[in-house]
């Protein structure tokens, strides 16, 4: 992650496994087996460098206290190839990315499993390095994981590691977020640049290489979202992180399910120069690429300044930017003010976007 | 963005669309040869800022629409034997073919593979010596370059498992068989920039001379295909019929001499069918017979290709100019992105793609009227 961690968060940077892995360099079929050596990768990197009191207790479900109120679950599955990219790894992909499904549903993330699926042959080596990514991202995010499980499949039967994470959250008192909620003249902010994450991944990935400076922009949104909450509380009607399909398809998704239009304006969209360029080269279009560090937000006009002033206020949300308003016009639609003065309708995309010919 | 914020100014935009109203006395048609001003221009709304009487008709510029349907079937046939990589263009991979698209060969266990040069699957080949590595090199004379070099490249190192699978098609003989079309509309051309780029513009003034119409090199960006309109109005008005460049920074009369000169190495002229059109005479390139090793359709020989059209699909008409998507009565009920009949429908490029992602299958007044903040589209 770019920013840096605010205080009281773990220093992992000279964190290192504290009993290394013996015997195979890399995972083989008996690491799914439910013997010794599942035991192994158990006692030997996922307790130590997830450590905590439920999980602890190895036994077949966590056993959590909770206070009494409403809960929020959500689950996500990270199949990202490649596994490492500028800014992060599948392994932050997974802890921010649950995390932050249950902050936008207005709840505060309390508890995670990790399922891991890995494919045979692969390296112990990165499997370390993704479950230490993980431990770091958690203890940022303020979260615990208590419970897992890991499967093997054959060669070839994966693409080196899957994780799934499912996570609970305590949904907060006293607030109604939705993507139903969404009122006509709600304010659109979006936290910070768009299309980071999709094309520090597009930069990388096998036969696109280009060179870029792009990072992706994988964080844990629910510190940002509780200090907009805490601001703001019910006038804060919608929330979303835009991340598959983009910023284009997150509008759109509310658009429909509150049935109202979304106008946003190009110009005030925050987008970074290497993106923009990057997406210009490709054939692609910004409001389309994957976010994995941004919330849009949908707020009362009145309180449209104040979330402002505490998004800019918190490192992750220095570059938010408002980007339009919700209106009775076009219902169920996004459409873009462009910087011709012209409008365009931006559709929910149809699968991925395919670079073009030329 | 240096060269691209530029030519993306909203109030110079503006003014140049009050030039062009002010200038423009009756109707006129201008085609956009190019799928990349297709989108351009609706991305942008320029149609919007035009005044009434100018038509801007879209041309068949796009080379994943006009790719013959038999080629499309070769590709997926060629593509779902084992030993194959399949490099392509992404946009070629959700263009239906008879029965099926890349995708579904993908899906079904081809390896297809979205590349970004051909050189890249150059480098496929020889990190694949047991692998047959398959381009498809569609396109028009702005892909052509980087194609004939990957089989350059592949000649000079000895490599005996690359292949193209080639469709080239070419601009000056297109534009030659609309206006010779019975029924022809158009009364301008807007040339595509990026094809120029390549062949310099030196092909056109015989076609201007000819046919008696404007031909302007035009770029993408919104200022400068209001630039390429307002000049072509001009010329319109004045009853002048010239060749002209308005995409200066970019496009020179002799063109990229050194491409040329491997583009007449490479490839050779052909008569080539275009999809939804059909035959044009001499309106593509072929392997050249030095060449004609590295030519897929030599190297895997496909029969037993039926190809079947869907009856709705008026791709044809859209690509003539004929009538605009909007006016098939498929558009945005059987055919859509998500189920294209044709390929008009896939490529961002395409026609009715373009109309479609871009709402015009909502009215202008629709649009204009959108909400408050939303409204002042200059169109009269």
């Amino acid at each position: 992650m770019s920013e840096s961690p605010k205080s009281g968060t773990p220093d992992f940077s000279n964190w290192s496994c504290p009993l290394p892995l013996v015997g195979y360099p890399t995972i083989v079929m008996g690491h799914g087996g439910g013997g010794k050596l599942g035991n192994e990768l158990v006692e030997h990197l996922f307790l130590p460098a997830f450590r905590n009191a439920a999980l602890e207790n190895l036994g077949d479900a966590a056993v959590l206290d909770l206070p009494s109120g409403r809960l929020a679950m959500s689950t996500d599955s990270f199949v990202v190839q490649p596994l490492f990219f500028p800014g992060g790894s599948i392994g932050e992909l997974a802890i921010n990315g649950t995390v932050n499904d249950l902050a936008v549903s207005g709840a505060i993330p309390k508890y995670l499993s990790a399922s891991f699926i890995l494919e045979e042959g692969f390296p112990l080596a990165q499997l370390a390095a993704i479950v230490e990514s993980m431990a770091r991202a958690a203890a940022t995010a303020g979260v615990q994981i208590v419970t897992g499980d890991t499967k093997v499949v054959e060669r070839g039967h994966g693409d080196g590691c899957y994780i799934n994470t499912a996570g609970i959250g305590l949904l907060r008192d006293g607030i109604s977020v939705g993507p139903h909620r969404a009122q006509p003249g709600d304010a659109v902010l979006v936290s910070g640049f768009i299309g980071d994450h999709g094309m520090a991944i597009m930069s990388v990935r096998e036969g696109l290489e280009f060179e870029s400076q792009i990072r992706s922009d994988c964080a844990a949104l629910n510190g940002l979202i509780a200090e907009v909450l805490d601001a703001a509380g019910t006038a804060v009607h919608a929330m979303r992180d835009p991340t598959r399909g983009g910023l284009a398809s997150t509008l759109n998704e509310i658009a429909i399910s509150s049935n109202v239009g979304v106008a946003i304006d190009e110009t005030s969209m925050p987008v970074r120069t290497e993106v923009q360029s990057a997406c210009e080269l490709l054939g692609l279009d910004p409001v389309y690429v994957a976010n994995e560090g941004k919330a849009v937000f949908f707020v009362a006009p009145e309180a449209a300044d104040q979330v402002l002033a505490v998004l800019r206020a918190h490192p992750l949300g220095r570059d938010a930017a408002r980007i339009g308003h919700v209106t009775t016009e076009h219902k169920r639609m996004l459409v873009a003010r462009t910087a011709m003065g012209s409008n365009r309708v931006i559709p929910t995309q149809i699968g991925e976007q395919l670079p073009r010919i030329c | 963005m240096k060269y691209l914020t530029e030519f993306r100014n909203g109030e110079i935009a503006q003014r140049m669309a009050r030039e062009i109203q002010s200038i423009t006395t009756r109707p006129w048609k201008i085609m956009e040869v190019c799928g990349g001003q297709t989108h351009s221009i609706i991305k942008n709304g320029i149609d919007q800022m035009l005044p009434a009487g100018i038509e801007m008709i879209h041309g068949p510029g796009c080379p994943v629409c006009v790719t013959p349907l038999e080629l499309i079937d070769k590709a997926l046939a060629i593509a779902a034997q084992p030993g194959v990589i399949f490099c392509s263009f992404g946009d070629m991979l959700r263009v239906p073919g008879t029965d099926a698209d890349l995708f579904q060969i993908k899906g079904n266990g081809g390896d297809v593979r979205v590349v970004y040069s051909p050189l890249d699957a150059v480098d496929l080949a020889v990190k694949n010596p047991d692998k047959q590595v398959v381009f498809f090199g569609v396109g028009f004379e702005t892909t052509a370059p980087a194609n004939a070099m990957s089989v350059h490249v592949a000649k000079r190192r000895g490599l005996k498992n690359f292949s193209l699978l080639v469709s080239h098609v070419l601009v000056p003989p297109a534009i030659a068989a609309i206006l010779e079309s019975p029924g022809n509309k158009v009364q301008a051309f807007l040339l595509a920039g990026h094809v120029c780029s390549v062949m310099g513009y030196w092909e056109y003034p015989p076609l201007a001379e000819k046919f008696g119409v404007p031909l302007v090199v035009t770029g993408f960006e919104p200022l400068d295909l209001l630039d390429g309109i307002r000049r072509t109005v001009i010329q319109l008005e004045a009853g002048r019929h010239q060749v002209e460049n308005a995409y200066e920074r970019i496009v020179t009369f002799e063109g990229n001499q050194a491409a040329q000169k491997l583009l007449a190495e490479v490839f050779e002229v052909t008569d080539r069918a275009w999809r939804g059109i059909g035959v044009i005479p001499k309106s593509g390139w072929r392997l050249s017979d030095a060449y004609r090793d590295f030519d897929a359709e030599e190297r895997f020989h496909i029969s037993g290709i039926h190809t079947q059209e869907s009856p709705l699909c008026r791709a044809g008409d859209v690509l003539r100019g004929a009538i605009k998507p909007a006016e098939c009565s498929a558009f945005g009920k059987e055919c859509t992105p998500r189920h294209p009949l044709g390929a008009t429908m896939v490529s961002s490029e395409g026609a009715c793609a373009a109309y479609y992602n871009y709402g015009r299958f909502i009215s202008a007044e629709d649009l204009a009227s959108a909400g408050s903040g939303l409204t002042g589209v200059s169109n009269v």
